[in-house]
């Protein structure tokens, strides 16, 4: 594949190595003269020096016949123009691009760029996984195929302790996939009965989670939820 | 017309104060605190004692829009010094916003074509001074500067 990756900053540079080691074509942009002359000195011909969101820059540097344009520079606007461009101007198939700012993620997804990847992001959910106490935790969004999975921890007070997978009434379009128990993972039967203690796994249309939140939170019974 | 400027540098506060002069609601959005003091040039009030609005903050961040007043907004204009940010405030504007006429300044004519053809109303200063200094030159030409060719009338 052609792969254009702009930014040498950490990531894009590490990322040029791993991608250059297996054999893809890569070209990283970089406006920074003196970290280009650093990159310069082990990527040579693969990087090329210039303001990515200048088109004639993106054009010497062959978009036109890129696979793939990831943006990874530490500016929001600058990956969201470039990784918009890329697509909507270039037509290029695939294109990531990285989120600084967690609260900027709306943006990106209001202008249809995606996937977009937040290493804070990826960090507050590790944290949030780590903290015993939790609610409910997304471990996925697939926003494409429109699904999410998440993962909640049952308390002693949840309304599902001491009840039979089969006896839940599950809200459409959710499903129980797998539950966490004294450190193994296995998939629940309609016999297997929920203990306090347990993290289950969910798989659910979006839009689901109070549901589910309401149905394996404190006190509910197990009952089915309108909604 | 209640219209937001976000950018309150030398093209921005002075857009602010003409509209505000015509009568329009104006609020401005800027990063920098000291920006205030552009609005008031050449006023005997202050901006807000004559009506005006000014919010600190980043086109891009949600909270500062809203408290600028984008929901309410006729107009929008983008108008700070960074190209790509004027590009995206303005499709957010557009697009969650749904801001009847939004306008964005761009300096590089490259992208303001391209945008343009998408769609966005954009406002090209470079493309504006090449197409200036191009009639000058060929101007001068005719008026005896050189060989004249086929040097159509600017």
């Amino acid at each position: 594949m052609y792969i254009i990756v702009v930014g040498a900053g950490k990531v894009g540079w590490n990322l040029a190595r791993e991608l250059l080691d297996k054999e893809h074509e890569v070209t990283v942009i970089e406006s920074n003269r003196r970290r280009y002359l650093t990159v310069e000195q082990e990527l040579e011909h693969n990087v090329s020096y210039g303001d990515a969101s200048e088109l004639w820059v993106l054009e010497r540097a062959g978009i036109q016949r890129a696979d793939m344009v990831i943006a990874v520079t530490g500016d929001d606007e600058d990956n969201m123009l470039i990784c918009q461009v890329a697509r909507e101007k270039y037509l290029v198939e695939r294109i990531i691009a990285r989120v600084n700012n967690p609260r900027n993620r709306p943006h990106f997804d209001l202008l249809g760029i995606k996937p977009s990847v937040s290493a804070t992001d990826l960090i507050l959910r590790l944290l949030e996984h780590e903290v015993p106490e939790y609610g409910l935790v997304h471990l996925l969004d697939l926003q494409e195929e429109q699904l999410e999975i998440i993962e909640m921890l049952l308390g002693s007070d949840s309304g599902v302790t001491g009840r039979r997978v089969s006896d839940l009434q599950m809200p459409e379009g959710s499903l129980l996939i797998s539950v966490l128990r004294a450190g193994k993972g296995f998939v629940p039967g309609p016999e297997t009965v929920l203990e306090a203690g347990d993290e289950v796994l969910a798989v659910l249309d979006p839009g689901k989670e109070d549901d589910l939140k309401a149905l394996f939170g404190p006190g509910n019974n197990g009952a089915p939820i309108d909604g | 017309m209640f219209i937001l400027i976000v950018g309150c540098g030398r093209v921005g506060s002075s857009v602010a104060r003409a509209m505000l002069h015509e009568g329009h609601e104006v609020s401005c959005l800027d990063e920098d605190p000291e920006s205030h003091a552009r609005l008031e040039v050449g006023l005997e009030k202050g901006w807000e004692d004559l009506g005006g609005h000014f919010t600190v903050g980043a086109g891009l961040e949600t909270d500062a829009l809203l408290a600028a007043g984008v929901e309410r907004a006729d107009a929008f204009i983008a108008s700070t010094d960074g190209d790509n940010t004027n590009i995206i405030i303005a499709q957010i504007a557009q697009r969650r916003y749904e801001v009847p006429t939004v306008i964005a300044r761009i300096l590089d004519p490259l992208r303001a074509e391209w945008y343009q053809r998408q769609g966005l109303h954009t406002v090209c200063p470079t493309r504006v001074a090449i197409d200036m200094l191009e009639s000058a030159v060929r101007e001068g030409a005719e008026r005896g500067g050189g060989p004249d060719d086929s040097a159509e009338a600017a």
